[in-house]
């Protein structure tokens, strides 16, 4: 914060000349970006479709307000491989997550040079890539159905649950490891005393969390084939049956308040 | 171990749930939930042996991409990818700003507070996809209707935790400024903004981070960008541009986090 | 019994902390090590269990070198030395028994310490120092419960349970009260005087030191420039360790002999009562 002399007078600026330029050349640079985006986006757009967005959403709520409860019975058990899909696929992915984790953390992995980063590349390319892409690609190998979805969330929730379990332990207390260790431990007995306990909290609450996630997940793998209520939804929008759209969603809505709720009750327990 | 022992007391580790009755039911519960639950894949064995020959192609694909025969579509798809993700995110975040303000309890009129809080449930209920499928039927194939998805998704995430930055700010500092007779803009800008700008700055760059992963695949329902080309070469068989195009979105997501981490680093 | 030969440890930085330490303690006996931070101290008894690895020099524990260990005798050699550790470093989450019980991980195998079925004699062990230490209402409690004091009490039956013949003991005192660190001195010199084990105190309250520790080794920059009698150091020695300074109402010059026996008197009358009293509270 600059104070210039001017005429005897001291004045107050928030920023001198340099900065603020530069700071205006950023915003220049920022708005072209979006601006060229925009232009981009507008170019491959219908705008006839789009102005008449009104029309077709006044259309689709009026279909979509007389939901057809019948079709309720339909979509109970896809509910349930939802669920399962969810459950199943988080299972898996801690089974395999856990050991990626030890193996990635700095102060747990047996090679700096050699097993963390192929364990970090494990779990960076994990968590690039959706689960819905996973889905897509683990339809082709396993066929329709349930397994691929349980395998497409666990690939998925891999990564995302190695990362922050992997920084979790990074940031433990070495004190309380280096007391285990002065007992005589085995390295083992060091992993199970001095590190586990410290982030059993942090554990449970990301392997919650990603269940919680994994179940909204689920919802949309059936898009593509890999099981679950995303198939109902596909086959309804595409015949334009919104009122069993609208059923649909109502299951979904009350499926992940309830694991949210679920998610919210047991992360409070831990801590 | 000196003297000789009095009377030998037992030990043993408090357990997780004290009652046993329950403890039990609990572990019979899980057990057989994941009976049925496994039970209920209903593995065709046949089917996966036969699709790990296709599996194996694939990972094969990876060692061999194709970026050259497809190579029109993939850069119009990563175009329209990254420009869906540069809008909606921009506008997402203008957006979840104001929805935020209304939805912090210390700030808010409690009309306001249930209105805001509505509009950030009804966004983080839905999957980015299932939103996405929604907003094509109204808008139309292409990139637009991603874009209002991508940014209707990053409203409800950010308002969210913004939201609860907000309810965590000193409120010292917010009575302090409020003292000087400060306006209702003024005392948004002097007092609420420093406290929780840097954090939001962090959310916002991490937000674009997942606003590129989903709009890498919401194509596959038809809302714009790379998935429909990605879609319509798996089902064509065609790993070899598949494995590009996952290469492609790899490379930018790494890049995207490794950018974001370094903005992160040094400005904030 | 433990002897430290030519002991040198140098940083990979660069920086040295210890220079050609030698030092001798005999069974029994208990020594403080004062000196200023980064003097050494807290290397120094890293290095005698080797959490730290010394780069030059010889340590020996009656007779048997530790030095020249490879990772499995290190641990057997591990479980003779009990360590204490300043702000206790007990594991948070686990509760009072199994701290203390975790200083049998040496003598037990793995899958027995991870279902806590320890042997029957283990248990009795860990009750009878916990109640010694004044603790035996509070096994279930969980360590981050505990108040300073008492965590600190956990960490010396932990360390004890070890049956070692050495106590590494890092500043024991350094996060407590005033009248918490005398207890918990006062404890660690009675558990020393009744089980004939010799021990390594590292201390920077220097009165703390005097009062209740019959030989002071000081530190400097990595080298020993004080070991004797608490009754010799006086404010010129105390220079040596600390630096200049003014040292009065620090050393005991006037009387040193009445104040120490005084210390000695205090020591000897204290009763486990007193102690579970004050662990009470």
């Amino acid at each position: 914060m600059p104070v210039l002399e001017q005429n005897d007078r001291r004045i107050w600026k928030r920023r001198d000349r340099a900065t603020q330029m530069r700071i205006w050349l950023t915003w220049l640079v920022g708005v072209s970006i979006l601006m060229l985006c925009w232009e981009y986006i507008s170019r491959q757009t219908m705008w006839i479709f789009v102005l008449d967005a009104p029309q077709q959403a006044f259309d689709m709520a009026a279909r979509m307000s007389n939901p057809r409860w019948e079709y309720t019975e339909v979509i109970l058990v896809p509910m349930w491989d939802t669920i399962n899909i969810a459950t199943l696929g988080t299972l898996l992915a801690i089974g395999v997550a856990v050991p990626m984790a030890f193996l990635a953390a700095h102060n747990t992995t047996p090679s700096r040079a050699l097993i963390r980063p192929l364990a970090l590349g494990v779990i960076v390319t994990s968590r690039s890539i959706n689960a819905l892409i996973w889905a897509l690609l683990l339809v082709l190998i396993f066929g329709p159905g349930l397994l691929a979805g349980v395998i497409a969330i666990a690939l998925r929730s891999i990564g995302f649950i190695g990362k922050l379990l992997y920084e979790a332990i990074e940031e433990i207390d070495p004190r309380q490891v280096e007391a285990v260790r002065a007992t005589g431990a085995k390295p083992a007995q060091v992993l199970a005393y001095g590190v586990v306990p410290q982030i059993m909290p942090a554990f449970a609450g990301i392997s919650v969390y990603r269940w919680d996630t994994n179940i909204r997940e689920a919802t949309i793998i059936g898009l593509v084939g890999a099981g679950g209520i995303g198939i109902q939804l596909q086959s309804s929008v595409n015949s334009l049956a919104w009122n069993q759209v609208s059923i649909i969603f109502m299951a979904i809505l009350l499926t992940v308040l309830v694991s949210e709720w679920v998610s919210a009750r047991v992360r409070h327990a831990i801590i | 171990m000196t003297a000789p022992a009095d009377t030998p007391r037992r030990w043993r580790k408090a357990p997780f749930i004290a009652h046993a009755g329950w403890r039990y039911a609990l572990y019979a519960g899980a057990l057989i939930y994941l009976v049925i639950g496994i039970g209920s894949l209903s593995v065709d064995w046949g089917r996966v042996i036969a699709g790990l020959d296709r599996g194996g192609a694939f990972l094969g694909a990876f060692l061999q991409p194709d970026f050259t025969s497809r190579w029109n579509s993939i850069q119009e798809g990563m175009l329209e990818s990254l420009a869906m993700t540069v809008v909606s995110t921009v506008f997402g975040v203008l957006l979840s700003i104001p929805v935020a303000l209304g939805a912090a309890r210390n700030i808010a009129p409690w009309p306001v507070y249930y209105v805001c809080r509505g509009i950030i449930a009804l966004s983080r209920a839905f999957q980015e996809v299932i939103i996405a499928i929604l907003f094509v039927a109204m808008f139309g194939f292409g990139p637009f209707a991603g874009a209002v998805t991508l940014a209707f998704a990053t409203i409800g995430f950010l308002a969210k935790l913004l939201a609860e930055d907000i309810e965590d700010i000193d409120r010292g500092q917010l009575e302090a400024v409020r003292a000087t007779g400060a306006r209702w803009l003024q005392l948004m800008n002097h007092a609420i903004q420093p406290q929780v700008a840097p954090r939001f700055i962090g959310l916002c760059l991490y937000r674009l981070d997942i606003n590129f992963r989903e709009a890498s695949v919401i194509g596959i329902v038809g809302a714009g960008g790379i998935g429909s080309t990605l879609n319509t070469a798996i089902s064509r068989y065609e790993y070899d541009s598949a494995a590009a195009i996952l290469l492609i979105i790899i490379a930018i997501v790494l890049a995207v986090e490794y950018s974001s981490g370094y903005i992160r680093r040094t400005f904030l | 019994m433990l002897q430290i030969e030519g002991l040198t440890m140098r940083y990979p930085t660069g920086d040295t902390a210890l220079t050609d330490v030698d030092l001798t303690v005999e069974q029994g006996q208990v020594i403080a090590l004062i000196g200023p931070s980064g003097a050494g101290k807290s290397t120094l008894i890293r290095c005698v269990n080797r959490l730290v690895e010394p780069s030059a020099g010889t340590i020996r524990l009656g007779g048997e070198s530790v030095t020249a260990l490879g990772a499995g005798a290190l641990r057997l050699m591990r479980r003779r030395m009990g360590m204490i550790f300043q702000e206790y470093a007990l594991v948070e989450r686990l509760s009072v028994m199994e701290n203390v019980l975790s200083g049998r991980l040496g003598y037990v195998g793995f899958w027995r310490s991870y279902l806590r079925r320890y042997p029957q004699e283990d248990v009795d062990e860990a009750f009878r120092l916990l109640e010694r230490v004044g603790l035996d209402h509070m096994v279930d409690k969980r360590a981050d419960a505990l108040s300073g004091g008492q965590r600190q009490r956990v960490g010396i039956a932990r360390a004890l349970i070890q049956n070692p013949d050495i106590l590494l003991v890092d500043e024991p005192t350094a996060s407590l009260d005033p009248k918490t660190s005398r207890q918990i001195m006062r404890l660690i010199l009675e558990l020393c005087r009744e089980r004939g084990l010799a021990a390594i105190i590292n201390i920077h309250d220097v009165p703390l030191a005097m009062q209740f520790v019959p030989r002071i080794v000081g530190l400097r920059a990595g080298e020993v420039v004080y070991d004797g009698p608490p009754a010799a150091l006086d404010a010129a020695r105390l220079t040596d360790i600390y630096g200049e300074e003014d040292w009065s109402g620090t050393t005991r010059d006037d009387d040193p002999a009445e104040a120490r026996d005084a210390a000695h008197k205090v020591a000897a009358s204290v009763d486990a009562p007193e102690i579970q009293r004050a662990a009470g509270s």
